[in-house]
């Protein structure tokens, strides 16, 4: 009899199979044009940059679709989505990166504190130094490791004298974990360290210009696990005083370094949420299934 | 069915296959604890000491299923890094069959009380109540392992729902024996075998309710343990 049950379980279980298959073809369909709306909220009860129905055309192809997010003070949100869902793209728009694509188009509303960014009386420039960006290939200047954090301090005038100056690279290289491996050859090319070392280097570099966001894209897809897990650990030291986004096709670091995740999807946010809840419990089946890797 | 879990969509088919595989297992061990708690109440209620026997010594095919299904969960989790429906599918698995083992026990237990109750020449009058506590736990289980292998939560909440009448049969067998030992105090050793094979079967439900709960929890992602009836209902609704 029990022999019976099992095989009845294990037939009720195919089953259970074949129906979900016949339903998810239905259900993919509906999802699809769901997707308008973002699941989840997407507001910050403390927001420090606000963006509201942007949407980005690469020419005649829109590669963002009416996007409204929040990024909190102090809080790490986390970019994921696969690739060419936008999520870079929008994180290039926090900052005005995507003004260098001459065929790239900007619209809605995006701002700091408040401030448009995207107003006429906006310098990009000294918007850059207030949103720093950290990039997926570490990218040291061609100069010295102290000439590398001192840069922008130097282009903004933030240090009146040497003295000040060198205060600037050392808390900046201290707060990127750096100084320590790095202190007796700071006059060295920056070009000669490590791939983690390197990127460190460029994350003390954004922060010497005292910036209050930092974007960073895929900031240690380069690097090994024991970098990655140093860069992790600073990016939960930098949410203290900063706010940080972070795209990451690293599904394990966005669950262990955001507070919150936001899951992009062909140009659209589709669900946005608590970075536990949407890697216990997604409520959107798009979102499920790219975290699940399963068929999307 | 509330929520498909598409065990079978993933893009890397071998963890398809070791999810489909975990999922048998367990359904497996619930058949095999289903026919150990089935023989146990047959020894009970029937005094057939070679059965007894063997329910007493067959527990060790449960416990090692458990160890192996929790290694094979263990593995999952170091090497796929389990989220959102697949990580609540092995979460649910590694307590699931905590409380199936703890089902297995209770039933080697009705084993050894059965041979302990059939050498002391007990009468089988004295079983009508735990037979048909038995039957209610039987089919309780029964339906706590369908749910399982359904996903289903109806099923499930049906499930959880059964246990109170468990427990209240429960109850009304211990004011029986209570009487009966009043009236009798030979009879004192006796009813107390007895009252321990009706908590064997009390508990039995309790952790088929259990299992019933992470049933919930993987499909729905709410989190019903130890909360009260009140906010049960607005939970589910």
């Amino acid at each position: 009899m029990v022999e019976t049950d099992i095989n009845m379980r294990t037939e009720l279980m195919e089953s259970t199979q074949v129906q979900s298959v016949d339903r998810s073809d239905t259900k993919v369909a509906d999802m699809k044009q769901q997707v308008n709306a973002t699941i989840g909220e997407p507001f910050a009860k403390d927001p420090k940059m606000q963006a509201r129905q942007v949407n980005v055309y690469y020419g005649n192809k829109q590669a963002i679709f009416n996007v409204s997010l929040d990024l909190g003070k102090n809080e790490v949100v986390a970019l994921i989505g696969p690739s060419g869902c936008g999520k870079s793209t929008f994180l290039r728009c926090m900052n005005r990166m995507n003004d260098t694509i001459p065929i790239c188009r900007v619209e809605g509303n995006i701002s700091l504190d408040s401030e448009d960014i995207y107003a006429d009386a906006m310098d990009p420039v000294l918007l850059r130094a207030r949103v720093g960006m950290v990039f997926q290939k570490p990218n040291p200047f061609p100069k010295s490791i102290y000439d590398n954090v001192a840069y922008g301090a130097r282009l903004h005038g933030l240090a009146f004298n040497k003295a000040e100056l060198d205060e600037i690279v050392i808390t900046s290289l201290q707060k990127a974990g750096l100084f320590d491996e790095v202190k007796d050859r700071l006059h060295e090319p920056g070009t000669g360290l490590s791939g983690g070392q390197q990127q460190r280097l460029c994350i003390a570099r954004t922060i010497a210009v005292s910036p209050e966001v930092i974007l960073m894209d895929e900031p240690a897809s380069a690097l090994d696990p024991i970098a990655t897990a140093i860069i992790e650990e600073l990016i939960d030291e930098l949410r203290q005083n900063y706010t940080i986004a972070i795209v990451t096709h690293s599904m394990q670091q966005a669950a262990r370094v955001s507070q919150r995740t936001a899951y992009f999807h062909l140009g659209k946010l589709v669900e946005i949420g608590e970075t536990n809840q949407i890697f216990t419990n997604p409520k959107h089946e798009l979102t499920e299934n790219y975290i699940t890797g399963r068929f999307g | 069915m509330d929520k498909d879990l598409h065990l079978a969509h993933h893009i890397s088919r071998r963890f398809n296959a070791e999810l489909e595989e975990l999922r048998s297992d367990v359904l497996a061990m619930g058949g095999l604890v289903e026919k150990q708690l089935a023989d146990g109440l047959i020894a009970l209620t029937t005094s057939d000491t070679e059965i007894a026997e063997q329910v007493a010594t067959s527990d060790y095919k449960v416990n090692s299923m458990e160890v192996a299904i929790d290694e094979k969960c263990n593995q999952i989790l170091a090497r796929r890094q389990p989220a959102a429906s697949d990580l609540r599918l092995v979460v649910t698995i590694i307590k699931t069959i905590t409380d199936l083992e703890r089902i297995g026990d209770e039933a080697e237990k009705l084993g050894q009380l059965a041979v302990q109750i059939t050498d002391a020449n007990v009468s089988y009058s004295q079983f009508v109540e735990i037979r048909h506590l038995g039957d209610h736990v039987k089919s309780m289980l029964h339906d706590c392992l369908d749910a399982f292998a359904r996903m289903d939560v109806a099923d499930a909440m049906r499930t959880i729902e059964a246990d109170k009448k468990i427990n209240e049969e429960f109850e009304s067998i211990m004011r029986q024996l209570i009487t009966r030992m009043m009236e009798d105090p030979r009879e004192i050793k006796n009813a107390l075998r007895v009252s321990w094979c009706a908590r064997a079967l009390e508990r039995i439900g309790d952790h088929s309710s259990n299992i019933c709960e992470y049933i919930v929890y993987l499909v729905e992602g709410k989190n019903i343990r130890h909360i009260s009836d009140v906010k049960l209902s607005q939970e589910m609704a």
